[in-house]
């Protein structure tokens, strides 16, 4: 980092509402104090210099998920990156790639949670009736933890190459909880659920470029998911062609 | 305007329990001025207490002795029978969030693990390591998904609306769209949160202003115990992000500057474990008497948690662990974690019943923007989960039984007319005011931390209060640079403001008024429990001379004598 007593932000600013106006970095100095994060950064510059600037925030603790962007080049939560981590005092902000911005660092999540929605993302039971706890081993509780821990921030679908030119892919956030649900011991989701996904815009359509895994700020593997997917949805045509042939 | 049966405020766990239990039969609307699953909920870690008798040691626990345990760490202010409807509720609450998916951590013998918890007599909370709100937040919200529920995310609530004697819905902000719109309903559900922003030291969400609580004030609703504010005794220093007790609970160590284990000094028996009030002025204590450390983000004492190993910290204390890598450079594996204690949770809120039930008919409020009350003047940890989850149910059932009897329709010329005065109200603040928001906003958290805090005494009480009608003055002139409403979260913040003054106002005044120190609420100037005078909860209703006027009410003891608290 240089000597300078100020980090220069440069933020890419648009507001969808005044579309005449095209996308444009606007640069803001702050003085450097310590332990500054990105999100502590861009508070200052609302209150003190840029009332009009919008980003979400919410927990600043890096668990709600709301404040995911693209800092110097690489997706992170902004609550997380301390400003003085970099080699650099100027820092550039910018919206989650793949999304429509709204305003500013504010991206319409609205096709990330659709495809949330796709997979079913709810534990699915045949029946319910138990006054007691479903019995669960911890280990089998164990297989489930890295997909528990997503905190669907959409660092992973800001960061898919597929999706950048699919945007009807249903991305890597999404196959991680489909995953989170199929690995618990108590889910009993119908044989053929991988069926909606079971295309180029579901399973088949990842490259395996692997920036989802980089971009996760909780050390989630979507990959990992899609892999156990594909095996899965693969074990189950072979299983149905078995059964085909047995009745021939 | 929009339409619905039953308008809930509030994507948390109070409110999509709500909203869960109530679509399949009404027409039910969630708004929330965040997405549901960014819900200050979510950043909840140690767990969920009930008295599920799980645990090796907890074999004859059950929720009567869960029910003394509340009450006894609530300082005798908690209201009993509540109390004792929401831990009886506990088990089949635990249980149901188990069965929709929740993904509890596991004993050997494949039942739900539980951890000891500050103030309970024994191994009780049961958690998923150290992420419980989360996994909470993220099956009920899964349950939303599968039950369809209709959600608004990212409109702000900016009025409730009564006749005084009913309420018709509210005005809501439609960031998106950028539009003022009016919500007709024929019952209103705050599931709203804390106001924790209100101190400068918090461990809470920049979300938590309190906005519902204030707007339920402005429209004549009663706010109960709002001086008893809770102060988390371990946030990391700088951010004050909360290190759950459940590093205690897994038997992390409390440890001064000269390397003294100081709880010993002021819980014998229970140690680190004692209730959150005690262990925060204990801490506060150390470091007014010189046994804190120094760091340049503030006076700190050690949370200790090496002795426990790093695979006790990596399967049960893993968030922890993350935070404290991102946030202050440490690995708890190794090192020590700077701490001080923090305000955490508002036990006071809007004064409801163990139905959710408010004073204005058609209007219900659960979970932290609520006070039943069962936490009284000091929550136990492990509760709070509990108490979302508890009167997001029963309040659901009470409204449901409402509608069913009842044949009110909303008045909508109230609320198109309500809608304008709003409207009027939001183009004022963007008039070229002199004030700038975050300016308040800076004094009036500073100001409560510094005199409304952990110790208290009536001059420091007065000086706040004095402070706060000056704020509010200043708040008379507030100006922001834009009056669109698409997008603008300074206009949000400006009208919160309003709220968080208000709410700082109730708190300040109860705390004067309030002559003893119970629970959370620490008076130097009275260090005693006074029962005689004092056993009783202050309600403070808006006046019509635009005050705060604090009245007060029984407080329900059905079973246990208040005795005195020693841990």
């Amino acid at each position: 980092m240089d000597r300078s007593d100020h980090f220069v932000v440069k933020i890419l600013r648009y507001d969808g509402a005044e579309p005449t106006i095209e996308p444009h970095f606007e640069s803001y100095k702050i003085r450097v104090i310590p332990g500054l994060t990105i999100l502590t950064i861009l508070l200052r510059i609302r209150d003190e210099i840029d009332g009009t600037l919008a980003f979400r925030s919410s927990c600043r603790s890096a668990v709600c998920g709301s404040c995911a962007m693209v800092i110097n080049g690489k997706i992170d939560l902004s609550c997380r990156i301390q400003a003085a981590s970099f080699g650099t005092n100027t820092i550039i902000l910018e919206p989650l790639p793949n999304l429509h911005i709204i305003k500013d660092l504010v991206v319409d999540m609205t096709p990330f949670w659709n495809m949330y929605k796709k997979v079913r993302p709810y534990l699915i039971r045949k029946n319910l009736a138990s006054d007691k706890e479903l019995p669960q081993s911890d280990d089998e509780r164990k297989k489930i933890d890295q997909y528990v821990n997503c905190i669907l921030c959409a660092s992973c679908y800001g960061a898919c190459p597929v999706l950048a030119r699919n945007p009807d892919y249903v991305g890597p956030a999404a196959f991680a909880k489909l995953e989170r649900f199929v690995l618990d011991s108590r889910d009993e989701r119908p044989v053929d659920f991988l069926e909606n996904v079971n295309d180029d815009n579901g399973l088949w359509g990842c490259d395996m470029i692997l920036r989802c895994i980089d971009a996760c700020p909780k050390d989630v593997r979507p990959p990992d998911s899609i892999v156990g997917l594909r095996k899965h949805l693969l074990k189950y045509k072979a299983k149905r062609l078995f059964r085909k042939k047995g009745q021939e | 305007m929009l339409y619905h049966d039953v308008l809930i405020v509030g994507g948390g766990l109070a409110g999509l329990r709500a909203a869960v239990a109530l679509c399949d039969v009404y027409d039910v609307g969630l708004f929330s001025k965040v997405h549901p699953i960014r819900s200050h909920s979510i950043a909840a870690q140690g767990g969920i207490n009930a008295a599920l008798a799980n645990h090796p040691d907890s074999r004859d626990d059950t929720p009567e002795k869960h029910a003394f345990d509340t009450v006894k760490g609530s300082d005798y202010l908690a209201d009993q029978d509540a109390v004792r409807i929401m831990c009886g509720e506990a088990p089949s609450i635990v249980y149901e969030m188990e069965h929709w998916g929740c993904p509890f951590s596991r004993f050997p013998d494949n039942t739900i693990a539980q951890r000891p918890f500050g103030g309970g007599g024994y191994p009780r909370t049961c958690f998923s390591t150290d992420l419980t709100g989360h996994v909470l937040l993220n099956t009920l919200y899964e349950r939303s998904v599968y039950k369809r529920v209709r959600a608004y995310p990212e409109f702000v609530t900016l009025a409730l609306v009564t006749d005084g004697d009913v309420c018709h819905g509210a005005i809501m902000l439609d960031q998106i769209r950028g539009e003022i719109v009016a919500v007709a309903a024929k019952a209103t559900f705050f599931a709203t949160g804390g106001y924790g922003l209100v101190y400068y030291y918090s461990t809470n969400a920049l979300t938590n202003t309190g906005s519902g609580i204030g707007i339920s004030y402005k429209a004549g609703v009663p706010l109960k115990d709002m001086e008893f504010v809770q102060f988390h005794p371990t946030s990391l220093i700088g951010t004050n992000i909360l290190m759950t007790e459940g590093c205690r609970g897994e038997g992390g160590y409390l440890v001064n500057n000269k390397g003294e284990r100081f709880m010993e000094k002021y819980a014998p028996k229970a140690m680190e474990l004692a209730p959150r009030d005690i262990v925060s002025r204990s801490i506060q204590t150390e470091i007014e008497e010189g046994r804190a450390f120094d760091h340049e983000l503030g006076k700190y004492v050690n949370l200790d948690l090496r002795h426990l190993g790093a695979k006790k910290i990596m399967e049960r204390l893993p968030g922890i662990r993350r935070i404290c890598l991102d946030f202050i450079g440490i690995d708890p594996i190794r090192d020590p974690i700077p701490i001080m204690p923090a305000q955490h949770y508002s036990m006071g809120g809007i004064d409801t019943n163990a139905k959710a039930e408010t004073a204005t008919k058609g209007f219900y409020a659960a979970g932290e923007c609520a006070c039943v009350s069962v936490h009284g003047a000091n929550r136990l940890g492990g509760n709070s989960l509990l108490d979302t989850i508890v009167f997001g149910k029963l309040g659901s059932a009470a409204i449901d039984q409402y509608l069913q009897s009842s044949t009110f329709e909303p008045d909508e010329g109230l609320l198109a007319a309500r809608r304008k005065e709003v409207e009027e109200k939001v183009k004022a603040l963007a008039g070229g005011g002199t004030e700038r928001p975050f300016k308040i906003l800076q004094d009036l958290r500073m100001t409560m931390s510094r005199y409304a805090g952990i110790f208290r005494t009536r001059d420091e009480l007065n000086h706040a209060l004095t402070t706060i009608l000056e704020l509010k003055e200043r708040y008379q002139k507030v100006g922001i640079s834009s009056s669109k409403l698409s997008m603008n979260y300074e206009l949000i913040g400006a009208l919160e403001l309003e709220s968080m003054l208000d709410i700082s106002h109730v708190i300040v005044l109860g705390a004067l008024v309030r002559e003893e120190s119970r629970g959370a609420h620490w008076r130097r100037d009275f260090p005693e429990r006074r029962d005689a005078d004092w056993l009783k909860h202050t309600v403070a209703t808006l006046g019509k001379d635009g005050e705060p006027h604090i009245d007060y009410s029984n407080v329900v003891i059905s079973g246990y004598t208040p005795m005195e608290r020693k841990y």
